[in-house]
């Protein structure tokens, strides 16, 4: 990276900048070599910015008209949409904008999970982007509290008492979390307080995120470690920042599309009958975007066992770089990792499908064994494979794939171990 | 200076660190400790429940503490099935004659104990209660029978007034 070579041109700006180097990190963000070869599915960094950009604004907005009350909260949550300007679009944006951040970040993660982008030496920017993924659930699920309806309750109520499985403490946190003797009034204006920090703790976090990052620099298709800068690489302006807003823009009508023309349709109509503490909806299920863990939840008889098999359908994740020992990072070199990599993503997705469903019959007995199957993956199927499979050959640079390895390169690979 | 001996300067340290931590502990209590239920929420802590109305097989569900409570007037048979099962089959065992002073009154919190759901009343494998939300059975007595709650739903504290009047809390 070039940062110290920069100068600014102008006198005014080297003052500054010798003062506070802004100029240097604007130089260094416009500068900073990124692997010509990147596709589209590297794009969602960008999105999920703007996503989280879109939240907070939107949602410091709603924070102007909304009311923190039990008494009153569905009540200013229907005054923002009838009588507030523009509500109705902005609690929309804000609404769906939810979804469509998971929707991203699901993206992110399963393209890592492909590339092997939480390979060495990318852990730390890894395990930042799982603490992050975790308060966006914590976020979501708080934020989905504050209209007050029937869901937010009753999800409320649920979420918490997940808590009351621990032993001995479990009654006593519980408490301590409601602020009293079930999810009331108190509950409520803490899960608010908490919902207007979390964004602010993940912009954060994003910044630590792209921080590491911008040390290894980014994966690549390939997965092979390249020289920076050299032929390989682009400079990330105008380059990737062309590509990430065409992107962004494609996301943008898939987002506009929910907000404008079905903006309930990821939500539950539930929702939009007032809190009840007598009665509870038939059929409690929780966001989509929560779903596949729900689903391990349920999947287990046990309480207990079941909290903790939902918690550690994540912890595996945040342990992923340690439980993955293939050397090679892409799946596009490994053969058999790239079939259990789909056989995984279905995996999610009937998880997330049967989390939908009633936990009886056959939604259970599906529920269970793609619940184990997720953990074999991880806990068994990963570290076997690291030892077990046979990789393709990896090329040495980006543009050996295109023109064709000559046989020096052929002769330098074979000495040396990749 | 192979050997470490603990020297005075090494207690001064210790002694130090010792009442720094308790300092620190006492300093962030309130702020832990803020988040309990407040005095307002405490001093809501009995109701009384006229239950004359209630016929024999009829349930009333009331909120106490923000909590609904069942009151079911039970009948005969329910009563004779409760009363019949055998303790080795409980998952929690509990006999009905500790859950319902009066077998003619069972009075609990409806509250499923496996994530605080509200059961639905005359439903499930035992003809007690059936939660809707991760699919738990109770028998009449109120005792999980089958599903992933752990206990039997709650009884509180509760006495009779006098014949129409019961006092929750």
């Amino acid at each position: 990276m070039s940062d110290h070579e920069y100068t600014p041109k102008s006198k005014f700006g080297k003052w500054f900048n010798d003062r506070l180097p802004l100029l240097s990190l604007a130089n260094h963000l416009t500068d900073y070599p990124t692997p010509k070869n990147l596709n589209y599915w590297w794009t969602f960094g960008g999105i999920l910015t703007f996503c989280l950009i879109t939240q907070i604004v939107t949602g410091l907005i709603l924070a102007m008209h909304y009311i923190a009350h039990a008494d009153m909260a569905f009540e200013s949550v229907e005054h923002i949409m009838r009588n507030v300007n523009y509500g109705w679009l902005i609690r929309y944006v804000h609404a769906n904008g939810a979804s469509m951040f998971f929707l991203a970040v699901y993206i992110h993660i399963f393209r890592s999970l492909y590339y092997g982008s939480y390979k060495s030496p990318r852990e730390i920017i890894w395990i930042l982007g799982m603490i992050i993924y975790l308060l966006m659930m914590m976020a979501a699920f708080m934020g989905y509290v504050l209209p007050w309806g029937q869901m937010s309750f009753w999800g409320a109520t649920v979420i918490t008492n997940l808590f009351s499985a621990i032993p001995l403490v479990g009654e006593s946190i519980v408490t301590w979390l409601w602020g009293g003797y079930s999810v009331d009034n108190p509950t409520l204006t803490r899960f608010f307080s908490l919902h207007y920090l979390i964004p602010f703790l993940i912009l954060g976090l994003v910044v630590l995120h792209i921080w590491a990052l911008h040390v290894p620099g980014n994966n690549n298709p390939i997965g092979i470690d390249l020289k920076k800068p050299s032929k390989d690489t682009v400079p990330f302006h105008p380059y990737i920042v062309i590509k990430d807003l065409f992107a962004l823009l494609l996301f943008l009508i898939i987002f506009a599309f929910f907000v404008f023309f079905s903006p309930n349709i990821l939500g539950h109509a539930d929702n939009y009958i007032e809190a009840n503490p007598l009665v509870t909806p038939a059929h409690i299920v929780p966001e989509w975007y929560l779903l596949p863990f729900y689903a391990i939840l349920r999947s287990v008889p046990d309480k207990l066992l079941g909290v903790i098999a939902m918690f550690s359908a994540i912890f595996v994740l945040v342990i992923l770089p340690w439980l993955d020992t293939s050397k090679v990072r892409s799946a596009v070199f490994r053969p058999l990792y790239k079939q259990f990599y789909w056989i995984l993503f279905a995996d999610v997705i009937i998880l997330g499908y049967v989390g939908a469903m009633p936990a009886e019959g056959l939604y259970l007995l599906v529920a269970r064994v793609a619940t184990a199957y997720y953990f074999l993956h991880f806990l068994v199927i990963l570290p076997i494979l690291g030892s077990k499979e046979k990789t393709l050959d990896i090329p040495l640079s980006l543009t050996e794939p295109v023109l064709g390895g000559s046989p020096n390169e052929a002769l330098v690979r074979n000495k040396k171990e990749i | 200076m192979s050997e470490k001996k603990p020297k005075r300067r090494d207690f001064l340290f210790t002694a130090s660190y010792a009442v720094g931590a308790v300092g620190i502990g006492a300093a962030v209590w309130p702020l832990i400790d803020q988040m309990n239920p407040d005095a307002s929420v405490k001093a809501l802590a009995s109701t009384e429940v006229d239950i004359s109305g209630v016929e024999v097989g009829q349930s009333i569900t009331v909120l106490w503490r923000g909590k609904p409570v069942f009151i079911r007037r039970r009948t005969n048979e329910e009563i004779a099935k409760a009363k019949d099962v055998k303790l080795e089959d409980l998952p929690h065992p509990e006999s009905d004659e500790d859950r319902a002073k009066n077998p003619e009154w069972l009075v609990m919190l409806g509250v499923c104990t496996h994530l605080g759901c509200v059961p639905l009343g005359d439903k499930g494998e035992y003809g007690g209660w059936f939660c809707p939300c991760h699919g738990s059975h109770y028998d009449t007595s109120g005792r999980i029978r089958k599903g992933p709650a752990p206990t039997n739903m709650e009884v509180p504290k509760y006495e009779f007034v006098n014949s129409n009047i019961i006092k929750i809390g």
